[in-house]
């Protein structure tokens, strides 16, 4: 049977175009490859390239035609053997493409039947698990949280021989903050890596060996030169799962201080909380407590999925109480009540816990009883425990060293808008990092973070005290 | 000193000018029937294009063929294969059916990725094959990172990282390399150098266009190699390969090819001339450089017909699977964001 030469799309976007010239003419004999046709778009003359052999039939479009609408027959080709006596007979394109193409190239209500778009499936819920109970007369080791890191690192490391660790100083240096030392003494350089100060390039190593199968921690010196390696954890790391149709996912931790330090600078000093939140296919966690900080680091390594751990350098040499058990994991995705109170909720994660839980023993003194939540994860965000405290105090406070556009308190304010409305009595209220880059000088640096007075200042304009 | 010798002798000695060892009569049948299974593929994906069947962007491998058939006669399984967004050939040439890379670039639901990938992100973990990557040079970090993971298990598996000589210019190439030569480990670069980098010449765009000189700084050893003589690949990636598994670190393969086409269906390729095209394909065709040796060598006419209606016959059945597979089901929008 004959073959029609169809009216090609030559770009994403095009729906017709001018047939310029013919560069075969009828009876002439074409290969496979053969340029045929010159087509105009709107953007430039493009070559038709044939894909069957044979011989051309007959030209239908003849040159200089405009406006010439995709899928539309041009030519026929006869195949070994064919006349044009079998001209009739051309096949045609198969309909139901041809017509869903048209469709999808044509914006919606140009002269065509509307097609009833079905609804969107909904998201699915995300379930957190509650803490695991600590048994009982558990023995609790009070220890710096850059010791509960090490511990957890090391713990999994024991667990599974496909933990490793990687990063700049890792090694033989002990860590720029010393979170991994001793790690290189147990383990030996095979799994506690240094590499040359190249992030782009270790990141996409890391994911790389994630891709086939190892679990990787990469450790960024801070998360300000992570961005030189932010494209290989959102478009290598996070999305791999969902374009691979499930089949290939990326075990994987990427770990450091975040946010700002004391006295380095804009550069060195960025919250990228908000950032990384927004991205499907990350799960990020800031945790605050020393506890917290080896659970969900534990839980973060074992997890399948591509982690952002947002650490603090401020926080390192903090010491808090860790429950002495073999296996202490926190679930991913559950925030904790870390102080109850029926007047106000702050919520707040990592170092800016420090503002929120000074900030309620100031309100305490003024008869105001604040619950505090520590979110420890970002992403996915336990909206679940905010809603719940939001409506037994009906007034919030966010907290946050990041900026306030586009930021984490902004999120948290609209899904409170979103499913405690009619809860509220006053309008959420965000404390953040001033909008602008961190300045060096010792007093614009602490104006231009929150602290306790702004937290308590706003608690008290939401409570209408 | 290997390393060092190696380099030197690259220099004084091309290999693209030495004359490659003859193919044995099964070798060169099978290098034409999957050569051209890629060939016939990619006209057909040029089709549906065309129709509007396939969306967004199509890169087609049209001219490079003989750079992964070549190849993958080097490897053995286990080795992995990863390469950027120019990706059926590599598919077709792991073994990947042809129904579901076609069935992805017509986005349905029996397409390699469920139709989430399309034509840029594809993978097939039973083969082997780690994508099918969008960002220009990307995947020359992941490909390290899975030589690193062959490394740190103690197997003797190779990767096989593919990109263009547009890549070539991406820092993290560069990071790569670095990495893989400290820690020795077990990645072939091959930059397949198909002289644009979209429309951009290699000469416009490149300081060093010796693409096998690009490891110098980091003492990796490198080859140029004729990459449209498919006998050439072979016994280049043979090489290669050999001194990645000895545990000698990496090697780089420059493949000088063509592309026919354009760099997406929407690319005019006004870069250059159709004389020079024509010149190419008139001249150095990868495919018609084995079909002559085959006639030479008393194959009949027949025969090499009947191998070309087999594989058009595999191919226009992926292009009725790819069209009639329905979409993927609402529900799938919300799956495979975490496991």
């Amino acid at each position: 049977m004959p073959i029609q030469v169809l009216m090609p799309a030559l770009s994403p976007t095009m729906e017709k175009g001018n047939l310029a010239k013919w560069l075969k003419k009828e009876g002439e004999a074409i290969k496979s490859g053969d340029v045929i046709a010159e087509i105009e778009t709107d953007k430039a003359t493009m070559e038709v390239e044939a894909t069957d052999e044979g011989t051309l039939g007959r030209i239908l479009i003849p040159e200089g035609t405009a406006d010439v609408a995709v899928n539309t027959p041009i030519a026929t080709i006869l195949s070994d053997g064919e006349s044009a006596a079998d001209l009739g007979k051309a096949s045609a394109p198969p309909p139901n493409v041809a017509r869903e193409a048209a469709q999808s190239r044509s914006p919606v209500g140009e002269g065509r039947p509307m097609i009833s778009a079905p609804a969107t499936p909904s998201a699915p819920a995300a379930v957190a698990e509650r803490d695991p109970e600590v048994p009982a007369g558990t023995e609790m080791v009070t220890m710096t949280i850059r010791e509960a890191l090490r511990d957890a690192m090391a713990e999994e490391m024991r667990r599974d021989p496909d933990v490793f660790v990687m990063g700049e100083e890792v090694a033989e240096y002990q860590g720029a903050y010393k979170v991994t030392q001793g790690l290189l003494q147990e383990f030996g350089a095979r799994r506690v890596i240094d590499t040359p100060i190249t992030e782009h390039g270790f990141a996409g190593v890391g994911v790389g060996a994630a891709m086939s199968g190892l679990k990787p921690i990469v450790e960024f010196m801070t998360f300000n030169f992570a961005m030189q390696a932010i494209d290989q954890i959102i478009n290598s790391a996070a999305k791999t799962l969902y374009m691979s149709g499930g089949q290939m996912g990326c075990s994987i931790v990427f770990r450091g201080p975040n946010g700002a330090a004391a006295r380095v600078a804009a550069q060195h000093s960025q919250d990228y909380s908000a950032w990384y939140s927004q991205i499907p296919g990350l799960k990020v966690i800031a945790p605050f407590s020393a506890a917290d900080h080896k659970g969900l680091l534990k839980a973060a390594i074992r997890d399948p999925n591509p982690i952002i751990f947002l650490e603090n350098e401020v926080l390192y040499g903090q010491s808090g109480e860790v429950p002495k058990l073999d296996d202490y994991l926190i679930p991913i995705g559950k925030a904790r009540i870390v102080r109850t109170g029926g007047h106000v909720t702050l919520i707040s994660w990592s170092h800016g816990m420090t503002y929120a839980l000074k900030a309620a023993d100031e309100l305490a003194k003024e008869g105001i009883e604040a619950e505090v939540i520590d979110l420890r994860t970002l992403r996915p965000m336990d909206t679940e425990t905010i809603v719940a405290s939001v409506k037994k105090t009906g007034r919030a406070v966010t907290v946050e060293e990041g900026w306030q556009q586009s930021g984490v308190g902004a999120e948290i304010a609209a899904r409170i808008m979103e499913q405690a409305f009619d809860y509220l009595d006053a309008p959420v209220a965000r404390v953040s990092g001033k909008d602008v880059p961190m300045p060096y000088a010792a007093n614009l640096e602490k104006l231009a973070l929150p602290n306790v007075a702004e937290v308590v200042a706003a608690a008290k304009a939401v409570a209408y005290r | 000193m290997a390393v060092l010798r190696k380099t030197v002798e690259k220099e004084s000695t091309p290999k693209a000018s030495r004359s490659p060892p003859d193919f044995t009569k099964a070798q060169e049948l099978a290098a034409f029937r999957d050569m051209l299974l890629i060939r016939r593929f990619e006209e057909k994906a040029g089709q549906l294009y065309g129709m509007g069947a396939i969306g967004g962007f199509c890169h087609l491998y049209i001219g490079q063929e003989a750079v992964v058939v070549g190849m993958q006669m080097a490897l053995k399984p286990g080795d992995q294969v990863i390469t950027g967004y120019r990706d059926h050939g590599h598919m077709l040439a792991c073994g990947m059916e042809a129904n579901g890379v076609m069935a992805e670039l017509t986005g349905r639901r029996g397409g390699y990725s469920k139709g989430k990938g399309g034509s840029m992100h594809m993978f097939s973990m039973e083969k082997n094959f780690f994508g099918g990557h969008g960002i220009v040079g990307a995947q020359v970090s992941l490909g390290t990172g899975l030589a690193f993971a062959n490394r740190y298990r103690g197997n003797d598996f190779v990767s096989i990282a593919y990109f263009g000589d547009g890549a070539s210019n991406q820092g993290q190439v560069y990071e790569s390399f670095n990495m893989a030569s400290l820690w020795k480990l077990p990645v072939v670069y091959v930059i397949e150098n198909n002289r644009y980098a979209m429309g951009t010449s290699v000469t416009r765009s490149s300081a060093q266009t010796d693409f096998s000189r690009r490891g110098i700084s980091f003492d990796i050893p490198g080859e140029q190699v004729d990459g449209m003589d498919v006998r050439a690949v072979k016994a280049a990636g043979d090489e290669a390969v050999a001194w990645c598994r000895a545990g000698n670190g990496p090697f780089i393969l420059e493949m000088q090819t063509y592309r026919y086409r354009g760099h997406s269906m929407s690319d005019p390729a006004k870069y250059r001339t159709r004389e020079e095209v024509e010149k190419i394909r008139h001249d150095q065709d990868p495919i018609e450089q084995v079909r002559n040796r085959l006639l030479a060598a008393k194959v009949s006419e027949q025969e090499l017909k009947a191998i070309d209606a087999e594989v058009r016959e595999i191919v226009n059945a992926s292009a009725d699977f790819a069209q009639r597979d329905p979409e993927p089901d609402p529900s799938e929008l919300w799956t495979d964001v975490y496991r």
